[in-house]
């Protein structure tokens, strides 16, 4: 073994840079990555967001050298690294199912890195490691006798002791419940300022996403569909799928009737929406536009219009869920489908009733306009929202009567 | 079932289990009589024959044959059925459908054609007959019993386990040895625990091919015709008594250790 | 248990992708060949053997030929030890299944709550095969013998009459194979039972079916994979065994199989070809039986 790659010698000074070019990868009957370039700098948290199936894992597998790309270059610290083996990487993973050696010790676990690289000290770092994730007190177990929170902190230590240039981490939170997953959160983020290697970490869920990394990618299909730090993403999305899938938007198909200066404007069935251009992709023709449901404010009568904020309307309530600190309601019309909002629970603002009229209004600078051609954006799924919701609703009365009756 | 049915299950297999009992506790308490030359009628309780073994003609020769028999035939035979198991599980190959007819092959044929087969091919080759050709015979049909089991292991092996192996710096080999192969070991050990109870219990095959070599089973089988001296149920007895206080240590070990696991917090 | 994995038609943990790799030839081969070598080349072995014709000069010497005839002659002197080879094997199955499959049921359901009584009952199962089976073989035989104390019992009770045996008799050689392999058809269908989740049971019961016909209709059909594998583990060696009907164990020339019509021409007589040609009907009657049933009851994918 004599790659340049491998810090032999010891341990890597600190995170290294990571670069795809033009990754492609092929399974038989399915591409799973088409012509991915990503760069990851050295030193930051990078979360890799998508649904399953999204490709996400085979990145990680690729970068980890589990998996070898059909096309395309890895680059780690600027060396090439593609046709190394897995043994051979700077990179460390923690997997998914934690696999941890069952039939090892939790310190024979964390020490089976550097022994394998035949570290003098291996125990002693191991130990340290284990220290670092506070489980140092159960380092003569076996993996079988610990929790899955204290399985998966010892998968964590196991791969950090390494010191790798790159740390992936495939949805190593995914077996947790809540809580647990809560507190890992905080604990892998604050790890991660200490020993300030690069993490990638992938992963479905898009609150972990959002409160760990300095940058998110979310990955749809194949492709990155859009890259930035996490409050850029949400404030900001580029494409429908990001809008719907970071949070939830509202939706609206129209065609631009103005545009000019700093502002376009959009007819959606009638309402005029006004978007900042600098937020909207497209500037022309039948567009896409959204808002976030806590950006909208719902009104009980016809406000006057004023400059600087949308207003659409009229629609009528259909559904009103509470969940304490805020109220989400459901507003439908024929002119724009359905729209979620969502309330805080503040005094002042009053509470709106299920079959109540409504008017919605937010900010102009909180419109933001897709790339999306609208042909392509499923805008007939709101019509399947309104069936189900009518559904429930009509489910919920019918049980409330019921039981007033009983 | 409830009532008197429930009562009839325990009843039922508790007679079936006395059933299986009945000629082992016989072949024990005759390796205690008294026989002198025909070990058919009780004459009165001796432990000479446990004392004295060997001193039956050939019976500690055709024991000994068959352990040296049965450990060559297990060490072949798991070897080479473990190597088959991991690419089965692991591999993309073509031929997959012809290669398990004949793994599934050998466990379908009747000992005899087996034997007879075997037989039949050492003498139009001009084989010699002997431990050797026992050997070959049961490795033979010991390794699609060692395929069977190790597959099973193999399949319910994680296979992200390996590949956390080769993530932490191990190259194949030591992956394979410190890793896949200790994982695998309760498997590999069950079938060779089976191979060699197959090929030390094994009588029709090695009939066929024994020559004149001599082991534990077509000693007694020879010996059938004219008595069999008690010497040959204290070796039988000793065999059965080993293996059944090993296999009840590692039944209370494993309890144990379930009990050891399920009490730490 | 390798009985155990013959009851086993899906694998518990998810495979890991099978790859294509020169690996796997590496090793397969070895055992393939191995197989090929000791296991194909003496079928082979067989087909020439069972056409050769007898040497003029040297008695027990013979010399490749295509005498076709030696099946038909084989056939025509052996049939009754062939059709009985299949009987026997048919009638120790049945017994050994109405005695295994209670006693799987009652090791891998009812003791369920007794882990401990589980696994002793278990070992008693087990045990048989840590001790000679021809050992165990002559105790039956000599239990039954005309000295006896089962004869002398019987004699007693007069159910049997006074000059009467059991050893030598039809009885006694299918009593002495269904004992054989009672283990071989307990342990699949146990291992398909204790599998069994008792829910499935319950929910049986819950969607309004009596006991007898939850049995039938939700243990019996998830038993199946242990049935037929130890079916399957029963009849095979069964019709090709030949020390139970032997004279020296529990058997009389009455009561020979085609097993002990194989063994008497190839080591005694050294009949090779009407031996080979035996063996190579037994094998060829057992795939078409095996092939059918495994057919019929759909569960192809064995090993």
């Amino acid at each position: 073994m004599s790659m340049s790659a491998v810090p032999h010698s010891g341990f890597a000074e600190a995170g290294a840079d990571l670069e795809l070019v033009g990754i492609t990868k092929r399974f038989p009957g399915f591409t799973a990555i088409e012509d991915l370039d990503l760069r990851i700098p050295a030193g930051s948290f990078f979360a890799l967001l998508g649904p399953s199936g999204c490709g996400k894992t085979t990145t990680l597998r690729l970068i980890a050298g589990l998996e070898e790309p059909t096309a395309g270059r890895i680059l780690i610290g600027g060396k090439d690294v593609t046709a190394t083996k897995a043994f051979q990487r700077p990179v460390n993973t923690v997997f998914q199912s934690y696999a941890l050696f069952p039939h090892m010790t939790i310190i024979e676990n964390v020490a089976f890195g550097l022994k394998r690289r035949k570290m003098d000290n291996a125990d002693a770092l191991a130990h340290e490691a284990l220290r670092l994730v506070e489980l140092d007190h159960v380092s003569s177990r076996k993996p079988s006798q610990l929790s899955g929170g204290q399985q998966q902190r010892v998968a964590l230590a196991r791969a950090i002791v390494n010191r790798p240039a790159l740390l992936l981490l495939d949805e190593p939170l995914g077996a947790l419940d809540l809580k647990l997953r809560r507190q890992m959160q905080i604990e892998l983020k604050a790890i991660q300022d200490t020993v300030g290697l690069t993490f990638l970490h992938v992963t479905h869920d898009q609150e972990e996403a959002m409160t760990m990394a300095d940058t998110v990618a979310v990955m749809n299909k194949g492709v990155i569909e859009q890259m930035g730090p996490p409050q850029e993403l949400y404030e900001l999305p580029h494409t429908a799928f990001v809008a719907t899938f970071l949070g939830q938007s509202n939706l609206m198909t129209g065609h631009v009737v103005s545009s000019s200066g700093n502002s376009m404007v959009v007819d959606v069935a009638g309402n005029r929406v006004e978007v900042p251009r600098e937020r909207a992709q497209r500037h022309a023709g039948e567009v896409v536009v959204g808002v976030r449901p806590e950006k909208v404010t719902l009104h009980g009568s016809d406000p006057a219009r004023q400059s600087g904020r949308n207003l659409v309307g009229p629609g009528r309530i259909t559904d009103v869920s509470f969940s304490g600190v805020s109220t989400q309601y459901e507003v439908t019309s024929p002119d724009f489908g359905v729209f979620t909002v969502f309330a805080q629970n503040t005094s002042i603002s009053r509470m709106h009733r299920d079959g109540d009229e409504v008017w919605m209004s937010w900010d102009v600078g909180h419109t933001f306009g897709l790339a999306d051609e609208p042909s392509m954006v499923p805008v007939n799924r709101f019509d399947e929202d309104t069936d189900t919701s009518m559904i429930a609703t009509q489910r919920r009365e019918q049980l409330e009567a019921e039981l007033e009756g009983a | 079932m409830r009532g008197f049915g429930k009562y009839a299950i325990w009843v039922y297999s508790g007679m079936a289990l006395v059933f299986l009992m009945v000629p082992i506790i016989y072949t024990i308490v005759f390796s205690f009589n008294d026989s002198r030359r025909t070990n058919i009628v009780w004459r009165g309780f001796t432990f000479d024959n446990w004392l004295n073994v060997c001193s039956a003609q050939g019976v500690c020769q055709a024991f000994a044959n068959s352990i040296l028999i049965g450990l060559v035939a297990t060490v072949l035979a798991t070897t080479l059925g473990t190597m088959i198991a991991i690419a089965l599980v692991r591999y993309r190959f073509r031929f997959r459908s012809a290669t398990t007819l004949l793994l599934f092959l050998p466990m379908a044929t009747p000992e005899v054609v087996l034997g007879a087969g075997l037989a039949a091919q050492f003498l139009q080759a001009g084989v010699g007959k002997g431990i050797g050709t026992i050997i070959l015979a049961h490795t033979m049909f010991c390794i699609s019993f060692v395929v069977v089991t190790v597959r099973a292991r193999v399949a319910s092996l994680d296979p992200a386990l390996e590949e956390a192996g080769r993530d932490l710096y191990a190259s194949p080999r030591e992956v394979f040895w410190r890793i896949t192969f200790p994982l695998l070991l309760p498997g590999i050990t069950a079938a060779a625990l089976l191979s060699f109870a197959l090929s030390f219990d094994d009588f029709i095959i090695t009939n066929f091919n024994r020559g004149a070599d001599v082991t534990f089973p077509s000693y007694i089988y020879t010996a059938a015709a004219r008595g069999i001296p008690a010497e040959a149920n204290v070796i039988a007895s000793g065999v059965f008594l080993l293996a059944i206080a090993l296999v009840l240590i590692s039944q209370f070990s494993a309890a144990a250790r379930r009990r050891k696991l399920a009490l730490t917090p | 248990m390798a009985f155990g994995a013959f009851a086993t038609s899906t694998t518990a943990a998810e495979p890991a992708a099978r790859r294509k790799s020169p690996i796997a030839l590496l090793l397969l081969l070895p055992g393939l060949l191995y197989l090929g070598l000791f296991f194909l080349v003496p079928l082979v072995s067989l087909v020439i053997t069972s056409l050769q014709q007898p040497d003029p000069v040297v008695f027990g010497q013979y010399e490749n030929a295509f005498r076709w005839e030696n099946y038909v002659t084989v056939l025509q002197q052996y049939w009754p030890q062939t059709l009985r080879a299949f009987g026997y094997a048919a009638l120790a199955t049945l017994f050994a299944l109405l005695i295994g499959f209670p006693l799987a049921y009652f090791i891998g359901i009812t003791l369920r709550r007794w882990p401990l009584l589980q696994a002793l009952a278990l070992v008693l199962v087990i045990a048989p095969f840590f001790i000679s089976f021809l050992l165990r073989t002559i105790a039956w035989k000599q239990l039954f013998s005309d000295e006896g104390p089962i004869v002398g019992f019987l004699q007693a009770l007069a159910i049997l009459p006074g000059d009467a045996a059991i050893t030598g008799s039809a009885f006694a050689v299918v009593f002495g194979l269904t004992y054989n392999f009672i283990p071989f058809m307990t342990l699949p269908i146990y291992t398909s039972l204790e599998r069994l989740d008792l829910r499935y049971v319950e929910a049986g019961g819950d969607l309004y079916a009596s006991p007898p016909s939850t049995f039938l209709r939700v243990t019996l059909p998830l038993a199946a994979p242990g049935i037929m594998a130890g079916t399957l583990l029963t009849f095979i060696p069964a019709a090709g065994d030949y020390v139970n009907a032997s004279r020296e164990f529990l058997g009389s020339t009455d009561t020979a199989m085609i097993g002990n019509v194989i063994e008497a021409n190839f080591l005694v007589l050294q009949n090779f070809p009407a031996a080979a040609a035996l063996s190579l009907v037994l094998m060829a009657a057992i795939l078409i039986l095996v092939s059918v049933y495994v057919k019929r009851s759909g569960t192809e994918d064995l090993l």
